[in-house]
């Protein structure tokens, strides 16, 4: 069996799956936010639950659109406030107390190696980086976890990305994951889950991998998930002191199909109006000009991602025409950023540094695009409408690309930066 | 459970941003929703939008994010069913769940006009294009799912299985 089958099994009970079964599984944690909450908690109540199955193993966390930015959103972060007191959820990380829900996660220790997870949030793909099983469900779907403690799974087919070589210089996983979504295409993994593998994911640090995974779901993908090395126990074990284990596939295991791709000579990648996988290299593209740049995200808003944006605005100047917003992913990442000072080279560049939250990304606060504004975006969808506006266009990037070009106020390749 | 209704079409990768916009998540009332829905694609799709709409649709419905506000809205805004090619699978759990009928078709959009009349077998997985003349197989639904949308979706379906136990 591979990774994904062997943790299926496991959670329910069995010896054995293959793809196409559909198995009733034990959720080893579920999480839920201030967007996807209320809607959960409200279907719980209508389901006639008095308690939930276990408040040990849900997580809440208030990332969306935080702090409030209106009577009906502080009127959301109450009913939410209110259900993790009422139900005793010790895991509740209310603002200023964690961040940005997929890097709260396995911050906080709530993700483990073997384990099932489930998310009301589609980017809950991204602890799969940490050998989980981790995938997005609807609030509904969580009510009935929350009641019950179990969920139906098909078991998946499996694409394996067997991934060589040595990136160059600046070039990122975010560039290797927006090529492949321009191969794979938005509907090329639908049903299936993405297994990474090879030496370049061997080498890659937990913050890469996380990207990985973070984008599966840009594919259709049920999730993405990387085997656990002696990187992700390092990592796992410095969080948490609950016991766990880890699977990894067998030699044998069964794959729907093995996508082979070098890094040897990967340039930089951004992904164009209006479909993630829309992907041009760099170099093919027209001249851009922008109005707003963002890092952040569950995608690109963590610690090695601040550092290298910084690195390329060390010295320099935010165009004054462009505005560029930074939100590291958590209060954790903020506080390591600050202590390096990256936040001083941000504000000493004229980026806006603004809270760990989800608002930007998803156009539900902070930074929204008017008609007709182009913004690039270290986050993960460009659909129309996705960071305001229907009429702004927004284009995917690494936070090296982003920060390149909100100093040239155009898309710009990161090495063509002119000295500081 | 047979629905009868006229074709509304759409292309592939309809996501759930233009289902249903990000700024919209922090309403709750199910008609409000509605007034939105897939005002990204088309400002007018509620005005157009008549009792026993059945959407047709491409590739990849409903890829993207995982709110399940976006199958509430097109619910209450008069959607009777969705028929496409294919579906993002978060969409397609969450439309059965708040008992949104969704079935999966192969080359339904080069079968269906905008307007056609259809009648959408769901225990037979099959689309009948009254108006072509044709009758297109769909992916049949499993059982357990066809019990899901008989009780009107999962939390009538759980009431009904915590009381009967």
């Amino acid at each position: 069996m591979n990774i994904i089958e062997k943790i299926l099994a496991r959670a329910s009970n069995k010896e054995e799956v293959t793809p196409g079964e559909i198995v009733e599984a034990n959720i080893d944690v579920a999480m839920i936010h201030d967007l996807t909450g209320p809607l959960a908690i409200e279907s719980f109540q209508k389901i006639g639950a008095k308690k939930v199955w276990d408040s040990q193993r849900i997580v809440i966390i208030l990332d969306h659109i935080v702090p409030a930015s209106s009577v009906k959103s502080a009127e959301l972060h109450k009913l939410v406030r209110n259900f993790a007191e009422e139900q005793k959820i010790d895991n509740f990380y209310d603002i200023g107390q964690g961040g940005v829900c997929h890097q709260v996660m396995p911050e906080k220790g709530h993700v483990r190696p073997g384990e099932l997870v489930v998310g009301a949030d589609s980017h809950t793909c991204t602890y799969g980086a940490f050998g989980a099983f981790a995938t997005g469900i609807g609030s509904t779907e969580m009510a009935a976890v929350f009641a019950t403690g179990t969920l139906w799974f098909k078991v998946p087919e499996v694409i394996k990305v067997n991934v060589t070589g040595r990136f160059q210089n600046f070039v990122t996983p975010k560039d290797l994951i927006l090529d492949i979504i321009g191969r794979i295409k938005v509907d090329g993994a639908i049903y299936n889950g993405l297994e990474f593998a090879g030496p370049t994911i061997g080498n890659m640090s937990i913050d890469g991998r996380m990207v990985l995974c973070n984008m599966a779901v840009e594919m259709g993908a049920k999730t993405g998930i990387i085997e656990p090395d002696e990187t992700t126990l390092d990592y796992v074990k410095s969080r948490t002191a609950k016991p766990f284990k880890p699977v990894k596939s067998d030699p044998d295991a069964a794959y729907k199909k093995v996508l082979d791709v070098d890094v040897t000579d990967l340039e930089f990648q951004v992904s164009c109006p209006h479909s993630v996988d829309n992907v041009k290299p760099i170099s093919e593209m027209d001249k851009v000009e922008i109005d707003q740049a963002f890092i952040g995200s569950c995608t690109n808003g963590r610690l090695e991602d601040l550092r290298l944006a910084a690195k390329l605005l060390e010295g320099r100047k935010v165009r004054k025409e462009v505005r560029l917003l930074v939100t590291p992913a958590s209060q954790e990442v903020y506080l390591e950023a600050l202590q390096e000072g990256l936040i001083k080279t941000f504000l000493e560049a004229g980026a806006i540094v603004c809270n760990p939250t989800c608002g930007p990304c998803l156009g539900g606060h902070l930074g929204l695009l008017a008609p007709g504004e182009i913004c690039i975006s270290s986050s993960n969808r460009n659909f129309v409408g996705r960071m305001g506006s229907p009429k702004a266009y927004v284009y995917l990037a690494s936070p090296a690309t982003v920060a390149a070009s909100a100093v040239t106020g155009k898309i710009t390749d990161p090495r063509l930066l002119k000295e500081a | 459970m047979t629905i009868h209704g006229r074709a509304l079409k759409f292309g592939n990768n309809v996501d759930t941003d233009v289902i249903l916009p990000g700024q919209y998540l922090v309403l709750t009332d199910p008609m409000e929703l509605a007034k939105h829905a897939m005002e990204g694609l088309d400002p007018t799709f509620t005005r157009k939008i008549h009792e026993g709409a059945i959407i047709v649709a491409g590739k990849n419905f409903g890829c993207g994010s995982s709110r399940e506000q976006a199958p509430l809205a097109l619910k209450h805004a008069g959607v009777k069913c969705v028929v496409a090619e294919s579906f993002a699978r978060i969409f397609y759990r969450n439309a059965i769940t708040i008992g949104l009928p969704v079935l999966e078709c192969p080359g339904v959009p080069s079968k269906v006009e905008e307007g056609d009349e259809l009648v959408v077998d769901l225990g037979a997985g099959e689309v009948e294009n009254k108006s072509k003349n044709l009758v297109l197989q769909a992916t049949q639904l499993p059982e357990f799912i066809m019990e899901i949308l008989d009780d009107g979706g999962l939390i009538e379906h759980l009431r009904r299985r915590i009381k009967s136990k």
